[in-house]
């Protein structure tokens, strides 16, 4: 451990320190030959891997090839350049968040989602609240302290406002998937106006907006608590969820 | 009754006669009710195809037309056949597109009136029955003459581009490269879609959309793969949804093989209304029955929510409920992909040997059933080398447990969807197990009154307990009361309630009419008409 830390600049380890050695894999759409075990140390060479040695190629199919290389990666690594992106949340796992939440807020916490404008797509939303999920991942709904609504596409935003406050909402997650001429954001606009004109702002529930379109960084300017964008799991919501209703409790409550 | 694990007969049998007490009351209700996926089924299977220009199929606009003249619950057919009299209109699709336009009254006969739309509407679904009699002999005489695959279990590979012309290419080299059985997965949320998109489609969600079109061009792909590497490539797609029955009846109209179809997946994992997925599934099942059609049930998702172990019980519930309610739509045991899961967390001492226990349970509660075995994706993780070790194993109970389908597993599971290399690996994977260790199972014998039987024995009786508390419950409290997965669904929630209807005295439905006199076998229709 000490090694590491005191070093700032290391090379891939195989079995000797500083020998650099790497393994990857991957596929050329070539048959396999001769030529195609050239062409993969071209590219392991174009890679930074030298010397490098193919030791296993197989046909896939008809027209490719599968490799697996080792061999030795010029480049170094530099500790002192590596920059780590910043999260303003903790990451928690499914059970952290069930705890965290049964802890610190000792109730469910209700949340309702929908699509709003013309937007037909519910594929962002029900990927975030549904049981099903996306890529292996629980929506909401699996989470045991989380009340989740999802009222599905074309919803209205007075049908959101007043849904809202029917369930006693702690936050509202909208979705805005597929949009033209900026709708997303007309739209996302007119919802955070709706909520402040409808809830004193203590009591406002959280806006989350996602959808592939939206810069994360827009949130202020939109009137929203949070941006979500391309790729967001549903764990990444329920965390964030986690941290701004505790904080808030902390801020607003006591 | 004895097998491999001495399971108690009158246990067995108490299962599944508690499994037909909670059913009963579920097919009941699905009989006194219509939904409009399945009068639009009945539309398709009479012949109306096609989509206005917004890409709303005729089917929709049609029905949409009917219901706000008369009302869902008489069922589409007699108004529909009666309008077509009386305006001299001999084609349902036009009839669509002028009601479309709003030219058309609808009514409901009476009297002679009636008795000519029966008759008339019998007469253009048995048409399209008709079609799906040709498709299933179709693929009788294919595998006759091409062959099944020669080894148990049948190899299952998903393809999911989103783009069709580039599924096929790739199911294609799947086949070639030993897969039995296709199944190209559908775009996220399909199943919340109120109406099937039509044509080839290029785009979707982590997935293909299902289109008749798609469905098409995929086996004509297939025949032409199955007859390069002499044995019969299977299809399959999903019956699921909130258009069950309409793309089961396209299923069978296009000739696909395999149909995911379970009895509550839609209600559990996407909220659908559980009184609307019974109705569209019962149909549904009477169309996959009549098309030869081999369903794949989804129990397999319960262990993604729940713990393998805890919740071995519920898959054996549901399990025999899909049994049930197979059978009761016609369904033959050899069309009963029954569903289950590698899903045990692999840090657990023992898994493996949980794992053969619940592997053998659902072989030896269905002897008859072609079992579909679904791989470890829980407790995948990016360490492929780990996951592709763990897929040897899910492969090995597989094999020892003459599991009947068998979903490779792959070993980026958690990463992305499968490339090209990944697939190839699992396959080599399957491969090898299913050659090193293809008669294995005759050596496997557990150990009379051992751990494995042990613990067969109680998921048995913990399965009868939890359906004696659903038959004292009802089925459908007990769904709205979260007993499967973790979901609460309430019978009164959900998507698609809207479209439900309790059937009037007058409701007509042909298809019904000639699926349940024929008892979903092809020869007796030809007998009935």
């Amino acid at each position: 451990m000490n090694a590491t830390t005191e070093r700032t600049i290391v090379r891939p380890y195989g079995d000797t320190t500083g020998d650099g050695m790497v393994q990857v894999s991957f596929t050329l759409p070539v048959p396999h030959d001769r030529r195609a075990e050239g062409a993969a140390l071209q590219l392991a060479a174009k890679m930074g891997l030298h010397p490098a040695n193919v030791v296993h190629a197989k046909a896939i199919g008809d027209g490719f090839t599968f490799f697996v290389i080792y061999g030795r990666v010029s480049h170094l690594v530099d500790l002192s350049q590596v920059v780590v992106p910043e999260r303003d949340f903790p990451m928690l796992t499914a059970k952290e968040i069930n705890a965290t939440i049964k802890a610190r807020l000792r109730r469910r916490v209700n949340v309702v989602g929908a699509c709003i404008g013309t937007d037909a797509h519910t594929v962002g939303i029900d990927a975030i609240l549904n049981l099903k999920g996306i890529a292996g991942e629980k929506g909401l709904e699996s989470y045991r302290e989380f009340a989740v609504q999802n009222l599905g596409a074309q919803v209205s935003i007075p049908e959101l406002v007043a849904r809202a406050q029917a369930s006693a909402a702690d936050a509202v997650l909208v979705s805005q998937v597929v949009t033209q001429k900026d709708a997303h954001l007309h739209n996302t606009r007119a919802m955070a106006a709706a909520f402040r004109e409808a809830y004193p702002p203590a009591r406002r529930p959280l806006l989350l907006v996602g959808g592939p379109r939206f810069d994360e960084r827009d949130a202020e300017a939109l009137g929203v608590d949070r941006i979500f964008g391309r790729g967001t799991t549903p764990r990444e919501v329920a965390s964030y969820l986690v941290h701004a209703l505790t904080q808030r409790r902390s801020t607003v409550e006591r | 009754m004895n097998g491999k694990l001495n399971l108690d007969a009158s246990v067995v049998a108490r299962a599944r006669a508690l499994a037909a007490k909670a059913g009963a009351p579920v097919v009941e209700l699905a009989k006194a009710h219509t939904t409009v996926s399945v009068e639009r089924a009945v539309l398709r299977l009479a012949g109306v195809t096609g989509a206005d220009p917004d890409g709303t199929p005729w089917v929709n606009r049609l029905v949409d037309a009917v219901v706000a003249d008369v009302g869902l619950g008489n069922g589409v057919a007699l108004p529909v056949w009666h309008a077509m009299a009386s305006l001299g209109v001999d084609d349902p699709t036009l009839l669509a597109q002028k009601a479309a336009a709003g030219s058309v009254h609808f009514t409901v006969p009476r009297g002679r009136s009636r008795s000519a739309a029966v008759t008339a509407s019998r007469r253009a679904v048995a048409a399209g029955l008709k079609r799906i009699d040709a498709h299933r002999r179709e693929r009788e005489r294919m595998v006759r003459r091409l062959g099944d695959p020669r080894q148990r279990p049948w190899i299952y590979l998903i393809v999911a581009t989103g783009d069709i012309y580039e599924d096929i290419p790739q199911a294609q080299a799947a086949a070639k490269a030993g897969a039995d059985v296709i199944a190209v997965i559908r775009s996220t949320g399909q199943s919340l879609l109120d109406y099937v998109p039509e044509g080839a489609t290029r785009e979707g969600y982590a997935g293909t959309y299902a289109t008749q079109e798609n469905f098409r061009l995929m086996r004509a792909a297939l025949d032409e793969t199955s007859r390069q590497v002499g044995r019969y490539v299977r299809l399959t797609n999903y019956a699921s949804g909130l258009c069950m029955p309409e793309i089961a009846v396209l299923a069978g109209l296009e000739r696909l093989d395999m149909m995911l179809n379970d009895s509550m997946y839609g209600i559990l994992f996407r909220d659908i209304n559980p009184i609307r997925t019974f109705v569209d599934q019962r149909f549904a099942r009477q169309i996959h029955a009549r098309a030869g059609i081999i369903i794949n049930t989804g129990e397999d998702n319960y262990l993604t929510t729940a713990d393998a172990v805890e919740a071995a019980h519920t898959v054996t519930v549901s399990q025999l409920l899909n049994e049930y309610f197979a059978h009761e739509a016609g369904l033959a045991d050899a069309q009963l992909g029954l569903g289950h899961a590698f899903e045990i967390n692999p840090d657990l001492p023992e898994s493996f040997r949980l794992e053969l226990a619940h592997a053998l349970l659902a072989r030896e509660l269905f002897p008859h059933a072609p079992l579909k075995w679904m791989p470890p994706t829980k407790h995948m993780t990016g360490d492929v080398f780990r996951g592709n070790l763990l897929d040897g194993f899910f492969n090995l109970a597989g094999v020892l447990t003459g599991q009947g389908i068998l979903l490779v597993g792959m070993m980026t599971e958690a990463i992305a969807t499968p490339w090209l290399s990944d697939r190839d690996i699992a396959l080599a994977n399957v491969q090898y197990v299913r050659n090193a260790a293809a008669n294995l199972h005759e050596d496997f014998v557990p150990a009379p009154g051992g751990f494995i039987q042990r613990r067969a024995h109680q998921v048995l009786d913990e399965a009868v307990a939890l359906l004696e508390r659903i038959v004292d419950d009802g089925l459908l409290n007990a769904i709205g009361d979260g007993t499967f997965g973790v979901m609460k669904r309430p019978a009164t929630g959900g998507r698609g309630l809207d479209g439900v209807a309790e059937r009037t005295d007058d409701y007509y439905n042909p298809a019904s009419d000639l699926l349940e006199r024929a008892g979903g076998r092809p020869g007796d229709a030809h007998a009935a008409e």
